[in-house]
């Protein structure tokens, strides 16, 4: 455990001084992830305004609070690790990686959050500039923001374990853009990214509780709003902890199967 | 017509290229049609708590979204990829091979890279487009046909030439494919009227990034909420547009000097 703290410490040294050098890029990606919740709560509003400024149990302040944690739990959930590790088969450059006496899960891991800690710089003015802007209300209990603190670290780590597993795939059909555009509009849908849950057609909500999108996105964010009773709070840290074994269970043995075919192809 | 029958060529070489890759085009297939039910399914939800958005109806959105999905299909089909390809070439001086070949090289290099599969998308667009304008229950009539065919190819041409100036930029920056990152997310917004977000969103749809000539504009002729000013506008903007980057271009590709090749 020790010996991992160490190599994680001097992977995030390495990261921070690789990641620095591309500024502008780093600034360029976020543009993603605010564009499409300042997108959502526009459109949400204006429904809200024609119809007397409510939707469900959605108020025009209530939508803006809504995008807003959307958007920067989004930042701090999500992963590219999917499109990167097509790149890394396809150009056979994983086999460096697999050299190394370590799991490449954790290079990325690193790379992941030293990007989110970079780009915190400017998610946060963000934030303040669309608090400003759109008059948010938030209703946060003190309690809520306790739970929010292992609900979010869940989040991170089961959108990330899924993802790698699904990534995986690409062990055995080498080209997987198109497969990962189908799970990220799946996800976009169902996670609660595009309008809050409870506006969702009961069949539908069904649907989303079962998946595990849900609970990697829509639930830490209505855990902040102050959206959620203790019970509903604990119920969600379940759906998580349960889909986080799954996921687990997934990227071990996918692990254990694609390594085997690896063939390093185009090295 | 030069551009046509370069542009068939390519298509025939990636038809060739895909053929190896039969699964990928099975997931591509499967890809489109959650892309569409999730498309229909955002607006179906919308629709379900109002009749109207900003004097939208959904047939109109629905319209909307077959351009935007056909301008989109169109982008993805050929403009984007040829432009990153372009981009590629310059960085690693491999751009000479096409430089040499007896063709106008601004048209060589627009039509070089074909992603065949983006033809699903372009044809989902059309049968979307065709679906929401046979929704709108006006009658479409000779003039807002002929608005809406001027509308979308300016709009089109309005993209390709934004795309043709950012790519241009890598003669002196070398690294800029990151900067058609900017187009990629701001496009997405084109998915709703640009009249519909705030005043400084607006603009930056407008004057920044073309988005709103790509999608908005053409919607609205097809919906029957167009000015003549506007359709004019857009076809104006778009003849200066595809001038301007021609020029920048041959300025452009005067500076290569086949770098590390």
């Amino acid at each position: 455990m020790i010996a991992l703290l160490d190599v994680y410490r001097a992977f995030f040294k390495n990261e921070i001084a690789l990641q620095l050098q591309y500024r502008v890029q780093l600034i360029i990606w976020l543009l993603f992830g605010v564009i499409q919740p300042v997108m959502y709560l526009v459109i949400w509003s204006t429904v809200a305004r024609s119809r007397g400024g409510q939707v469900g149990d959605y108020g025009v302040s209530e939508f803006a609070a809504y995008f807003i944690a959307i958007m920067l739990v989004q930042h701090l959930v999500f992963t590219w690790i999917m499109y990167e590790f097509e790149f890394l088969i396809r150009q056979g450059q994983l086999s460096v990686r697999l050299l190394r006496p370590i799991d490449p899960i954790h290079g990325h891991i690193v790379e992941n959050l030293t990007y989110k800690l970079l780009t915190l710089t400017i998610m946060v003015p963000a934030a303040a500039i669309l608090t400003l802007l759109f008059q948010p209300r938030f209703d946060t209990p003190l309690w809520a923001i306790a739970v929010a603190v292992p609900a979010l670290l869940l989040a991170f780590l089961l959108t990330f374990l899924l993802e790698w597993s699904f990534a995986l795939v690409a062990f055995w059909t080498t080209r997987t853009a198109a497969l990962n555009d189908a799970y990220t509009l799946v996800y976009m849908f169902m996670s609660g990214w595009v309008a809050p849950l409870s506006l969702f057609p009961p069949g539908l909500q069904v649907l989303a509780s079962i998946l595990p999108f849900r609970w990697a996105l829509a639930f830490p964010v209505e855990l902040l709003l102050g959206r959620l009773t203790p019970q509903q709070a604990l119920g969600g840290l379940a759906a998580q902890a349960v889909w986080l074994a799954i996921a687990v269970a997934i990227w071990k043995l996918t692990w254990r199967a694609g390594i085997r075919r690896y063939s390093a192809v185009g090295a | 017509m030069s551009l046509l029958r370069l542009f068939w060529v390519f298509v025939k070489v990636a038809v060739l290229n895909e053929l190896q890759y039969r699964t990928n085009f099975y997931i591509q297939v499967v890809r489109s049609a959650i892309r569409l039910a999730t498309g229909l399914g955002g607006l179906a939800l919308v629709y379900s708590h109002t009749d109207t958005l900003a004097g939208w109806t959904g047939a109109d959105l629905l319209a909307l979204l077959g351009v935007y999905y056909l301008v989109d299909g169109v982008i993805q089909l050929v403009i984007a990829p040829s432009m990153s390809r372009l981009m590629e070439d310059v960085r690693q001086g491999t751009l000479d091979f096409a430089l040499t070949k007896p063709e106008d090289a601004q048209v060589l290099i627009s039509v070089r890279q074909v992603q065949i599969w983006k033809l699903v998308d372009v044809a989902l667009g059309v049968a979307v487009l065709l679906i929401g304008v046979g929704q709108v229950g006006r009658e479409v009539g000779a003039l807002h046909a002929l608005a809406f065919g001027a509308a979308l190819l300016a709009g089109g041409a309005i993209v390709y030439s934004f795309y043709l100036l950012l790519a241009t930029l890598t003669f002196w920056l070398v690294r800029v494919e990151n900067i058609m990152v900017i187009f990629q997310s701001l496009y997405q917004a084109g998915k709703w009227p640009v009249t519909i977000y705030p005043r400084w969103m607006r603009a930056m749809l407008t004057f920044v990034v073309p988005v709103a000539f790509a999608t908005t504009v053409p919607a609205e002729a097809i919906s029957g909420r167009f000015t003549w000013p506007s359709i004019f506008g857009a076809v104006a903007l778009a003849a200066i547009l595809l001038a301007a980057s021609r020029l920048f271009w041959n300025h452009g590709v005067r500076r290569y000097s086949g770098a590390s090749a």
